[in-house]
């Protein structure tokens, strides 16, 4: 009997909890700030959804309503990971310079 | 176009990529590496998901155009917020994220041909199902993070809003979305589909307005965790690894910090959750309060008495990020560093308003990480020090925590400022803090008060060193 994909699916998710519980306690105090922001740009990592979703209009018309929706979430997604990545470039720039000047 | 199952390995690259970009925090050091792997991690991810579509007509014209706009915006925001309003930013994110899966989910369930789902009014069950959760918790995230936005931001007052059969009514609501769900899957109608949306905007909403603006550090945490349940939810639609990992990453990211939020103040998350904090208590403790003396002084003795110390330990509070004071405070503390006094600086886990505020604000003014301590590093060493000098924190040094069990704060972790010689409380009056209750800090023998605007005080200081 063939194991149904959702299964395997299921196991990289129990996993991937696992694996985000580890490496989030390693995350040292002073970076919780940080941390909130990149993984705010990761999970738009959803704009993979929208893209398709974009794209899926048929050669007639570009817009119909349901990539109407895929072209705003890729909006909305975008904000986020490129405000997510460089805010939190940002922010870990600012920890960078310091050892060196004092 | 590539094939599916080469894509799929992309996707998974990528997840491996996010976790090394959440493994790289682990120190100061390594964290802007991880940033770059989280930045390759998302161009993989997006370049795969052109290629293997391979449309590249008008419609990709189009894709760009919209990806560009909402890049230019957030690449300003990122450039031009201040380090105080981090809070803000990333509750504003969040909604940003939720509505993202709100909307991926309502085109997966107008058109899920484009997904490989089914056809409309005849989508395979396993999916609508992830669909209609992702949507929903995405929606969830959505409105509540507007609400947290809203409180950050001072637009809507920080005070918890509580009405009577609240949790009665948010009970009633969580179970119809259950209905709701089990409903839209057996029958396929997109008005219900409509109908759950509407339900768990309203939640959302509904499950933040009870909660107090001190407690925004568990609420955006637990919002961060929310978006990222509703990112796997739909990751299990689409069929995506990388989603589904980055998803798992985040949930269990901002259930974690959640869980170190509510521990730094001895309250469960339920209790927290539930709202009402310190609405009721003000009451009953401004009777007492008139009759107790107090010290009070001004810049001159504050900088005598720092002048005179060997060693400064500084208690940053959210008080400190309302007047601006990091940049101040920094200055004065360069000034003590020149007399050869030695200071840290003591972090409470629930300092500000979201994890680790205070961090970014004291790295923002220049203050080198390996001066900054949490609370178990620090705490022994307050009997040892000469001078406390505590701004714009208030409830985490509460000795009552420690003292009286009646206490609504009863067994929370607070720093142990009255162990100090003597302890400086710059505070612009005495009124309680978020709790809710009186700070017996503030009547001890060897405590100062400076009553003015943090900043104002700090900068006056300075100049009497």
């Amino acid at each position: 009997m063939e194991i149904d994909p959702f299964i395997f699916r299921l196991s990289i998710f129990i996993l991937s909890i696992f694996i985000g519980y580890y490496v989030v306690w390693s995350v040292t105090p002073s970076l919780h700030t940080p941390l909130m922001s990149v993984t705010n740009a990761i999970s738009s990592v959803i704009i993979v959804g929208a893209i398709i979703a974009g794209l899926a209009g048929n050669s007639g018309s570009i817009f119909n309503t349901s990539s109407l929706f895929g072209f705003l979430a890729i909006s909305l997604a975008a904000i986020n990971i490129f405000g997510g990545f460089l805010v939190t470039q940002r922010m870990l720039a600012m920890y960078k310079k310091k050892k060196k000047d004092k | 176009m590539i094939s599916a199952n080469l894509s799929a390995i992309f996707y998974l690259i990528s997840g491996v990529l996010f976790i090394l970009a959440l493994r790289g925090l682990s120190s100061p050091e390594t964290s802007r590496q991880g940033n770059f792997f989280g930045i390759l991690g998302m161009i993989i991810a997006i370049t795969v998901t052109f290629l293997s579509i391979g449309n590249f007509s008008s419609g990709f014209i189009a894709v760009l155009i919209f990806l560009l706009i909402g890049g230019l915006i957030g690449a300003f925001i990122a450039y031009k917020i201040p380090m105080t309003a981090m809070p803000e930013l990333v509750a504003g994110f969040h909604s940003l994220v939720g509505l993202a899966a709100v909307f991926v989910a309502i085109a997966a369930f107008l058109n899920p041909d484009a997904f490989n789902l089914g056809s409309p009014g005849n989508i395979k069950l396993g999916s609508l199902i992830e669909m209609s959760i992702g949507a929903s918790v995405g929606a969830i995230t959505f409105s509540g993070s507007i609400i947290a936005f809203l409180k950050l931001q001072g637009i809507m007052s920080g005070s918890p809003i509580t009405f009577k059969g609240q949790h009665s009514l948010n009970a009633l609501i969580l179970i119809s979305i259950f209905v709701l769900i089990y409903l839209l899957c057996s029958t396929q109608s997109s008005n219900l589909f409509w109908i759950l949306l509407a339900v768990s905007f309203l939640i959302g909403f509904l499950l933040i307005i009870p909660i107090g603006g001190a407690d925004m550090p568990v609420v955006i945490s637990m919002l961060n965790s929310y978006s990222g349940w509703a990112a796997a939810g739909i990751g299990f639609t689409l069929e995506n690894t990388a989603l589904i990992i980055t998803g798992a990453l985040v949930g269990s990211s901002g259930a974690i910090l959640s869980y170190i939020m509510c521990k730094g103040m001895n309250r469960s998350f339920f209790n927290v959750i539930l709202g009402g904090f310190g609405a009721t208590e003000q009451s009953t403790s401004a009777q007492n309060k008139e009759q107790r003396p107090v010290k009070s002084g001004n810049a001159d003795d504050a900088a005598f008495l720092m002048k005179n110390a060997s060693s400064v330990i500084i208690v940053p509070g959210y008080g400190m990020a309302v007047a601006q004071a990091q940049h101040a405070l920094r200055e004065m503390v360069d000034t003590l560093k020149k007399n050869d006094i030695k200071v840290s600086y003591a972090i409470h886990p629930v300092a500000g308003r979201m994890p680790g505020h205070m961090n970014v604000l004291l790295a923002e003014a220049n203050v080198p990480y390996d001066e900054v301590f949490e609370l178990e590093e620090i705490n022994n060493d307050f009997a040892n020090a000469d001078v406390a000098f505590v701004i714009g924190a208030n409830d985490v040094t509460n000795p009552v925590a420690k003292t009286d069990p009646q206490s609504p704060i009863y067994g929370m972790p607070v720093l142990d400022v009255e162990k100090c010689k003597s302890v400086l409380f710059v505070k612009r009056s005495l009124s309680p803090g978020y709790a809710g209750i009186d700070n017996d800090l503030f009547y001890k023998e060897n405590t100062l008060m400076l009553f003015a605007d943090a900043k104002k005080m700090t900068e006056d200081i300075t100049k009497n060193l």
